[in-house]
């Protein structure tokens, strides 16, 4: 049976060089220096990781297609980005099979249910980890030491800083990657390759990363400046955790977030709003994950309030 | 008349098709068990108010039906929370306040409302003992799976080994919203199979 509806990318059209096969591309490229960094550091677990997740998410995808007789779409290679995304954001020690578990969530629920390419409300890979994280918080939040791989429960940067408060900061590992946290975030450095490499090929808009980290540096100067020895300060909180993949790769997506420019700079205002509250004041270390997610939900209605006017009304 | 029994079972059934009585639904089925409790208390007041209303239906003046019909299902819940705390002190702990809020549950005003005003008495407890069935049937069933995923057992008896990681989620509200979309999902799909 075929699928009657044309095949749709997201808008803005206008801007042309937008098709699907072409961003997935890019993004995978764009991607690569991270996945290399992330095998070097966490060596045979991640790259297990990433491959069981990109396999199971290519899987779902095929296998949710075919029962619910859509087109089978795998090669355009959305899928694959999504595992890829998605091993990116989850501990080295978590067992193949949640990896597995969550790859299928976030293509599965996250993306077919809601309607396929184009139509889901949330960031897939986002919200398979936000599943594993309510399903097995447990193994959510064990990390281990880059390259040894010792199990250093509960011991991110982030989770020193806001638990212990230990601000004896090695600002040169925190950017290289040699820490200890989701196999894929932990290296700033090989992130901004691959998000630079986005913004020369035009992929992502810079307004969504400017304005989610500028809020970011923004709220962690004033509560430095405000008490310094308790909260780190802004190069700490742009380098550490989640905040790096998260603007450049996930608050960037153009299926989930709002096609106005207005509507992007609350977007990624709101974002780092929410990440920051939640990593000063909440009960969590990290709050990327849900920050970008609550946004999603709200891109419709800052779709709606951020239209702009007809020319001439 | 055996229409009136069959048709809450399925083809209207109060969760999945009305889309009725969510609270309870989403709240107390982390267990077989208590879903399984809370279906027959549920099912026990919804029997005895229709049949009530049934009875007095001429007499209630049309302004003041909703009123005195919600004066009759909470006379029936509250016997059915004290026989709950009587005689099932754990299962009513468990259930908390989600027993007395039988009373605010809209199946049974619905039922009342749309077929006992309206119907005789043999037809009203047929109709409110199919829909109490449809009721806690799904709440059995979801409260199984969630409780097979979320620990392992079914009914408190252990199905899945020492070895199941326990999937936290269902026993959160998030698992009750997933797995009720999964099941109202799979009832329109064997619908659809049906109707072919």
């Amino acid at each position: 049976m075929n699928d009657p509806k044309p095949y749709l990318s997201p808008g803005p059209h206008i801007f042309g060089n937008q098709e699907t096969p072409r961003m997935v591309r890019d993004v995978i490229i764009a991607l690569m220096p991270a996945v290399a960094v992330s095998i070097y550091f966490f060596r045979i677990r991640a790259f297990l990781l990433i491959v069981i997740s990109m396999a199971a998410c290519v899987g779902a995808e095929a296998a949710i297609q075919f029962l619910m007789k859509r087109k089978i779409r795998i090669t355009d290679g959305s899928a694959v980005v999504t595992g890829i995304l998605f091993a990116m954001i989850i501990p080295p020690a978590l067992p193949l099979w949640m990896a597995a578990l969550g790859s299928f969530v976030a293509i599965g629920i996250a993306k077919e249910l809601f309607g396929g390419l184009g139509s889901n409300i949330f960031n897939p890979a986002l919200l398979g980890r936000a599943f594993l994280m309510a399903a097995f918080p447990t193994f959510m939040t064990a990390w281990n030491a880059p390259i040894t791989l010792d199990a250093v429960t509960g011991a991110t940067p982030l989770g020193l800083v806001k638990f212990s408060h230990n601000l004896d900061i090695s600002y040169l590992n925190l950017f290289l990657g040699n820490v200890s946290g989701c196999i894929g975030e932990t290296s700033a450095a090989a992130l901004l390759l691959g998000a630079g490499y986005l913004f020369l090929r035009k992929t992502i808009d810079w307004r969504i990363p400017l304005s989610y980290l500028g809020t970011v540096a923004i709220i962690s100067f004033i509560t430095e400046k405000a008490s310094p020895g308790t909260y780190a300060g802004p190069a700490f909180h742009l380098l550490a955790g989640g905040v790096i993949i998260g603007a450049f790769f996930m608050a960037t997506d153009p299926v989930t977030s709002p096609v106005t420019k207005a509507g992007r700079w609350i977007f990624g205002i709101g974002c780092g709003l929410i990440t920051m509250v939640i990593r000063l004041w909440g009960g969590l270390p990290e709050g990327v994950m849900y920050s970008i997610l609550l946004m999603n939900g709200l891109t419709p209605i800052l779709n709606r309030i951020t239209r702009p006017k007809r020319y001439g009304t | 008349m055996i229409k009136d029994f069959i048709k809450g079972l399925w083809r209207e059934n109060p969760i999945l098709v009305q889309v009725l009585g969510m609270c309870p639904t989403l709240a107390v089925s982390t267990k077989a068990v208590f879903g399984f409790s809370m279906g027959l208390a549920t099912t026990f007041v919804l029997i005895s108010s229709s049949v009530t209303v049934a009875l007095i239906k001429k007499l209630v003046p049309h302004e003041v039906r909703i009123a005195t019909f919600t004066v009759i299902i909470a006379t029936f819940v509250t016997c059915a929370d004290y026989f709950l705390k009587a005689n099932f002190y754990s299962i009513s702990k468990a259930l908390g306040p989600y027993v007395p809020l039988i009373v605010v549950n809209c199946i049974i005003l619905g039922r009342a409302e749309v077929f006992a005003s309206k119907q005789n008495v043999a037809r009203s407890f047929l109709d409110a003992l199919g829909m109490g069935c449809g009721f806690t049937l799904v709440l059995i069933v979801l409260g199984s799976i969630r409780e097979l995923l979320g620990s392992g057992t079914i009914f408190n008896y252990a199905i899945l080994g020492k070895g199941f990681e326990h999937w936290v989620v269902m026993a959160l509200p998030a698992g009750a919203f997933i797995t009720l979309g999964f099941l109202v999902g799979l009832f329109n799909w064997i619908n659809q199979k049906w109707q072919r």
